[in-house]
């Protein structure tokens, strides 16, 4: 890997810094765009510099969604905060989940039994297929195809009927418990989640048929925010953002959690850093996780779903960092324990936060519709940014 | 008195238009008839298009208000004219009245010479199609207006976009149109025509829909036609103008209530009025199809029906779907509103089976039907493009529309006058 230091190629960080420049000069336009727009997936705000249609640069203005996780998780024992980080990145909130409940149990030494931990897989990997639907639909929308939008949210709704037999709730899971799982599957779990494999796998060819050779389409993406290798990992952009730049980094094989390192996977990689890359790794990366959902139902074993786990769970002292590869990027739970009840502090390192901060260096000497397609396709979740 | 009724009644037995027949009374009729008309389409369009879109999109579409949805578009039309009619207190009042208007002046007005049948057009001018595009070109004026008076960025930036497209697109439009007016010059006489209807009357003396003629030369100069057209009326995919995702709505942010909806209405007359064009210029007009296949008498007796035989159909299709309501006392208006619009489509249709109304009436038939294929086509492109860049539009207009419309007006030029240049190079 290259020194990050070096490699900051286009991306003038003295300027970015410099807001006393002359703002308003003739040849500028300066436009806000949201925290209310369409395309803004939410309320994040982005103040644009115009010239004509191009933008000479842009910044975020985060926070309109700021709710305090991190602190609320200083206020809450383990367990009570556990649902809370389903709240972050609520299309993916079983990643979250997932990524909370590992991180506390590396800190009480604790490890889910198998059969837990291949429902976790299970579910995780349906969530990702769930949220590569929504960020396809609402991409495609922002681009001006609106029909792929119905579909992926009918296909996505079968997802969510499985977490809503599973566990109840069909957004905001709360599907994993520290040490393992709260319920056992029920009754034709296995059955309804290949049944769903094999429903979703020409659904895929769907949405690629509709989009992947449409001229228009291709003329939208291609060569249309790109980023470098480099640019991503000085920003510290991860995921499938990363991955369509060239680089083969996924935590599901790099640190593997869980038990991904039992599956056999591929890691869809880019070559642009384009638009267009970045639609192909995630689309693939749905047909992985169909592979991987594939042999975690076929090998499901038996046994406990719950690790023997304190009802007051007391930590040691000490601190852990821990990170699963969300649909979005790496997420990562930083926990201080101080040997109470509570967590003396949780910082989360959310993916779409991260990756938001290559927005500006995406989208310079790009149109305004580009702005547009690139907000897309970083595949932000507002919830997440602010926290 | 007795003048006045034969004054009115001279014109029934007339083969001009009225206005060409200087007939006044049939004219303000026409007009009015016109009017409502292009009102009713526009309200139709309005479901078809939240159903047809629904129906790709794999869901329902309107369903509540009326049976399938059938008084959506009205109960629509009601919210808007109650809502408040809010003016930006920066906006400069006077343009960001008078921007709307424009608009819609625009849009209807190009309705005076459309040719609905050789005797179904308020008047017949021998500059029809110049009329036409001049006109309907007019309304970018009332969409820079709004974009201007408006006083805010995303509404500058979409009239400017609308702007820019509606101007580089019409030249494209425009060459397309000449070869097709080019195409009637090349009978006996040897003189084309600009009216509306001679363009018509020229496809039928030479028995061929201008789209076949010159094969392809008369596609592609369609085809031209159809992209530009699409980008004209700024639809999708060219719908950069109000790009609902980049500039929120376009020229018409700021516009809300009655205002909005006078854009809305100017949008889908103009959708008519292009396709109007299309249709006029390569489909026949009027003419009903299949004209060299199925020719003599007995076809055309039989294609006097099929008006009739349509609106049968489409009562039959509602009184199906009365079977198919739900048997709940809720649904009892709808279910008896169903049967009660089939029924009146079922009347419409036996009056057309009157040989008198059927063989003035099926001129109208034949051209809505054309147009409507083509307002079916504009909601499939919605359906299932995505949007163009601007760079990327304009590059489409200059770079590759523009220099196929050359092309296409040289070659139906070489090809029009190839017998005169045979007789005079080979054979002087």
């Amino acid at each position: 890997m290259t020194d990050p230091n070096t490699t900051l190629s286009h991306l003038d960080l003295a300027e970015l810094a410099t807001h006393e420049k002359p703002f308003l000069d003739a040849n500028e336009l300066v436009i806000n765009m949201g925290p209310q727009h369409p395309a803004t997936h939410g309320v994040l705000r982005v103040i644009l510099r115009l010239d004509g249609e191009k933008v000479l640069g842009l910044e975020c203005v985060i926070g309109y969604l700021h709710r305090g996780v991190e602190k609320i998780g200083e206020h809450r024992t383990y367990t009570m905060f556990n649902p809370y980080v389903d709240r972050m990145d609520y299309v993916a909130a079983v990643s979250n989940g997932l990524g909370y409940c590992e991180t506390v149990e590396k800190l009480l030494n604790v490890e889910a039994p198998p059969r837990a931990q291949h429902v976790r897989v299970i579910l995780t990997e349906l969530n990702r297929i769930a949220s590569h639907q929504l960020w396809l639909g609402t991409h495609a929308l922002d681009i001006g195809a609106i029909t792929p939008l119905f579909y992926t949210f009918r296909d996505r709704e079968e997802i969510l009927k499985i977490y809503e037999k599973y566990c109840g709730a069909r957004l905001t899971t709360h599907a994993f418990r520290i040490g393992g799982l709260q319920y056992e599957t029920y009754t034709g779990f296995e059955k309804e989640v290949k049944k769903f494999l094999n429903f979703f796998r020409p659904k895929i060819d769907e949405y690629e048929e509709l989009l992947t050779t449409n001229r228009i389409w291709v003329e939208r993406t291609k060569n249309v925010g790109a980023i470098s290798a480099e640019d991503c990992i000085a920003l510290g952009v991860t995921g499938p953002v990363l991955r369509a730049s060239g680089v083969k980094w996924d935590l599901r094989k790099a640190q593997p959690y869980a038990n991904y390192k039992n599956f056999d996977f591929d890691i869809p990689i880019g070559e642009n850093g384009d638009t267009y890359d970045r639609y192909l790794v995630r689309m693939a990366e749905m047909r992985q996780s169909v592979r991987i959902i594939e042999q975690a139902v076929d090998a499901l074993p038996e046994g406990p779903i719950m690790a023997k786990v304190p009802k007051v769970m007391k930590p040691p002292a000490g601190e852990v960092y821990h990170s699963i590869e969300a649909p979005k990027g790496e997420l990562g739970y930083f926990i201080v324990s101080d040997g109470s009840t509570q967590p003396y502090r949780v910082r989360v390192r959310p993916p779409s936060f991260v990756n938001l901060q290559a927005l500006d260096l995406m989208c310079r000497g790009e149109l305004v519709a580009d702005v547009i397609a690139v907000i897309g396709t970083l595949d932000i979740v507002l919830g997440e940014v602010d926290r | 008195m007795h003048e006045i009724i034969q004054y009115i009644s001279s014109y029934l037995t007339s083969d001009k238009t009225p206005g060409a027949a200087g007939n006044m009374f049939w004219v303000l009729v026409y007009i009015m008839l016109v009017f409502a008309g292009l009102s009713v389409a526009v309200i139709a369009m309005n479901w078809l298009e939240r159903k047809i879109l629904a129906h790709m999109q794999v869901r329902l579409g309107p369903m509540r208000v009326g049976p399938h949805g059938l008084l959506q578009p009205i109960a629509d039309a009601i919210k808007l004219l109650l809502k408040e009619d809010i003016v930006p207190s920066e906006a400069d009042g006077f343009v960001f009245w008078m921007a709307p208007l424009i608009v819609v002046l625009a849009a209807f007005t190009v309705f005076v010479v459309v040719p609905f049948g050789p005797t179904h057009a308020i008047t017949d001018m021998n500059i029809g199609i110049l009329f036409m595009l001049g006109v309907s070109s007019l309304s970018v004026l009332g969409i820079v207006m709004a974009g201007w008076a408006s006083n805010s960025h995303y509404p500058l930036m979409g009239a400017l976009r609308s702007s820019a497209q509606m101007v580089s697109y019409e030249i494209a439009m425009g060459l397309a149109v000449v070869s097709a007016v080019m195409m009637t010059s090349l009978n006996a006489s040897g003189t084309g025509t600009l009216s509306m209807i001679g363009i018509v009357q020229a496809q039928q003396a030479q028995g061929m829909w201008f789209i076949f003629k010159f094969f392809p030369l008369g596609l592609i100069a369609f085809f031209i036609f159809a992209v530009a057209m699409v980008a004209e009326t700024n639809r999708a995919p060219f719908d950069l103008a109000e790009a609902e995702s980049e500039l929120t709505a376009g020229f018409h942010t700021e516009y809300s209530g009655f205002r909005w909806s006078l854009f809305f209405l100017a949008e889908y007359s103009a959708m008519i009025a292009v396709s109007s064009i299309a249709v006029t210029l390569w489909l026949g007009g009027w003419l009903r199809p299949f004209p060299n296949f199925l020719n003599g008498a007995p076809w055309d007796q039989a294609f006097c029906f099929i008006p009739g035989i349509t609106f049968l159909f489409l009562a039959a299709m509602c009184f199906y779907n009365t079977m198919r309501m739900p048997k709940h006392p809720l649904f009892r208006v709808q279910t008896i509103g169903l049967a009660g619009f089939g029924v009146v489509l079922g009347l419409i249709g036996l009056v057309l089976f009157v040989p008198a109304v059927s063989v003035r009436v099926q001129d109208i038939f034949w051209f809505s039907t054309k147009v409507a294929g083509f307002m079916y086509v504009y909601i499939w492109f919605r359906g299932t493009f995505p949007r163009y860049r601007f760079d990327q539009l304009m590059q489409l207009g200059w770079k590759v529309l523009l220099p196929m419309g050359l092309g296409v007006l040289i070659l139906t030029a070489t090809v029009g006058l190839w017998p005169l240049i045979q007789q005079t190079i080979w054979h002087p």
